[in-house]
């Protein structure tokens, strides 16, 4: 389309625009976590390394991060044997309630996290409990992995929906039998999909905290849920702002990872 | 080359049973399809859907104000309470207008954002815009909402750049949390909007403009009639996603309250488990009606 200049302009300012307010917090935070300061006022006072050793040390931070990565890969393994199991069905085959299943699939995340917390919770006390399976670890996993099966669903689904049939169809016409075509053929093609769908899942699981407060019970604290409680302690602020600050620089990680993975330079 | 196969399976009796399977399972496409799909349904229809209709179910029961446990007696006096206390109104009326205001946010800023890089940048800068607008996805919720609670306190970076200009930021409060959410939700908008405006081909665009339409002529005839259900896939995120929130509400919000935080109190501290879920049918019942117009604008393919 050709655009006036001026069009042009308008549209590169927006983004920019956008760009910075995107960025903007994100650097705030990052300055504040080498702030000595305690306070937080604005300019920062001066450059300090100590609330990053402070929360390296810090025995809490440090469990909950590995509660949130057990969860993480738990809720995506899960997702990815059940998402490309439903995107497989709803993608190659017509039947009955087909439309219905991709809608339960997207339910999980189009409903508000709350409403899915306290019904899996009321769910999980109801039936789990007398089976004496209490709130924990365990349980956030089923509740993440409730609305992580959508992202591997859609993955996998739209790669199957743009490959069609043809090369499996060409493989069963050289002889492959039917595990040979999807171990050489079909799980090849879907593999970007699949790591896309997981990466997705997992950063998903790794920042919920909605589902999570109602599913995890006392004893199990993922990072969220620490970060949360801590917020609001003026002696926790250093450690909690490093953290965030961490998050920001490790976000960058899933961003390098998916692109490579993916193997095109288009998709990010 | 079933029957080929067939063929050899009956010459040779001793075969591995898993290839008698395999060749059964690759002329049945209906024993294919039984197996895909009962263990993703029994997950979703059981632990889900159960799981739901359950907690609406608990919604018409009540809890004895001197116990606290739930009292297994059909009754309307939760929804009653819900109608007739203004108070609940206000709150319901607020969420759906913080909802919708983010959403025309994010449109607003998002729109033009996925067409400039769809199509206005450079090709080879595509992806790193696309990586950039997504980047702080990664970057967790909590300390996107908290960065926000830094930059809006008394004297914080907001305040400090309005000084200049003789206004102060907004401080905690609604606006505050209107902003924040807008802030949080943004990726979701842009995302679809830019694979809608992806798949758009480039020709169409040049041929309304052969035909003698102006850009924004274009624009309304061509383009946004295309993008429509992308649309209307990045307003569900971003009107659910606010609808259900209460965190940024207890980050940034001050004192007011939307429909999420007062579910969230009577799980809690009220311990009303049937309030809650009558509550909680307010989002449900707005989003699936939100869910069934955005399903005839096709706009659930795009998610």
């Amino acid at each position: 389309m050709t655009l006036s200049p001026a069009a042009r302009a308008a549209l590169r300012a927006v983004m920019i625009l956008g760009l910075a307010v995107i960025y903007v917090p994100l650097l705030v935070v990052l300055v504040n976590s080498v702030n000595a300061d305690r306070a937080f006022g604005w300019p920062p006072s001066g450059l300090t390394g100590r609330w990053w050793a402070q929360a390296a040390d810090n025995a809490g931070a440090r469990r909950a991060v590995l509660t949130s990565l057990k969860a993480g890969i738990g809720a995506t393994a899960a997702a990815l044997v059940l998402g490309t199991m439903a995107a497989f069905a709803v993608g190659r085959y017509r039947f009955f309630g087909r439309e219905a299943v991709s809608l339960v699939v997207v339910l999980p995340i189009a409903l508000p996290g709350i409403v899915t917390g306290i019904a899996l919770s009321n769910a999980f006390q109801v039936v789990l409990k007398p089976l004496g399976v209490g709130l924990g670890l365990f349980t956030v996993v089923v509740g993440h992995a409730t609305f992580c099966v959508v992202t591997i669903y859609n993955n996998v689904l739209a790669r199957l929906r743009r490959t069609g049939t043809v090369l499996e169809e060409a493989s069963a016409d050289l002889g492959a039998r039917g595990l040979q075509t999807f171990r050489y053929v079909t799980l090849p093609a879907l593999r970007p999909a699949l790591l896309a769908g997981a990466l997705l899942s997992f950063a998903l699981s790794f920042d919920e905290i909605i589902v999570t407060t109602f599913t995890a019970g006392p004893g199990t604290e993922t990072l969220p849920i620490w970060i949360f409680t801590n917020l609001f302690r003026p002696n926790q602020a250093p450690v909690v702002n490093v953290l965030a600050a961490a998050l920001i620089v490790l976000s960058v990680i899933p961003i390098l990872l998916a692109r490579r993975l993916s193997g095109t330079r288009t998709v990010p | 080359m079933d029957d080929d196969q067939g063929l050899t399976a009956a010459g040779r009796p001793a075969r591995a049973p898993r290839r008698r399977a395999a060749a059964l399972l690759h002329r049945r496409p209906r024993l294919r399809l039984a197996l895909l799909l009962p263990a993703p349904l029994a997950w979703l229809a059981a632990v889900y859907l159960g799981a739901l209709a359950a907690i609406f179910l608990t919604a018409f029961w009540t809890t004895d104000t001197f116990t606290g446990e739930v009292v297994h007696r059909f009754t309307l006096a939760n929804f009653q309470m819900l109608g007739d206390e203004p108070v609940y109104r206000t709150i319901a009326l607020r969420s759906v207008g913080v909802a919708a205001a983010v959403t025309a946010i994010d449109t607003a800023l998002g729109l033009p954002m996925a067409f400039y890089m769809a199509k206005v940048a450079r090709p080879s800068h595509r992806p790193y815009l696309v990586a950039a607008v997504l980047a702080p996805l990664w970057a967790a919720y909590l300390v996107k909402a908290y960065a926000w609670r830094v930059m809006l306190a008394e004297g914080g970076l907001i305040d400090e750049a309005l000084r200049p200009f003789g206004a102060s930021g907004p401080g905690y409060g609604l606006t505050a949390t209107v902003i924040v959410l807008s802030y949080l939700w943004l990726p979701y908008m842009i995302l679809p909007v830019y694979a809608g405006l992806e798949r758009l081909p480039g020709p169409l665009l040049d041929a309304s403009g052969d035909l003698g339409a102006r850009p924004l002529r274009t624009f309304l005839s061509v383009v946004l009639p295309m993008i429509f259900p992308s649309l209307v896939a990045g307003s569900l995120f971003t009107f659910s996603l606010s609808l259900g929130d209460y965190l940024t509400v207890k980050i940034v919000g001050g004192r007011g309250q939307l429909l999420g935080n007062v579910v969230y109190d009577n799980v809690g501290a009220a311990n009303n488990l049937p309030f809650a879920a009558a509550v909680a049918t307010v989002p449900v019942a707005v989003m699936l009606a939100y869910l069934a117009a955005a399903r005839r604008a096709g706009a659930l393919r795009e998610l």
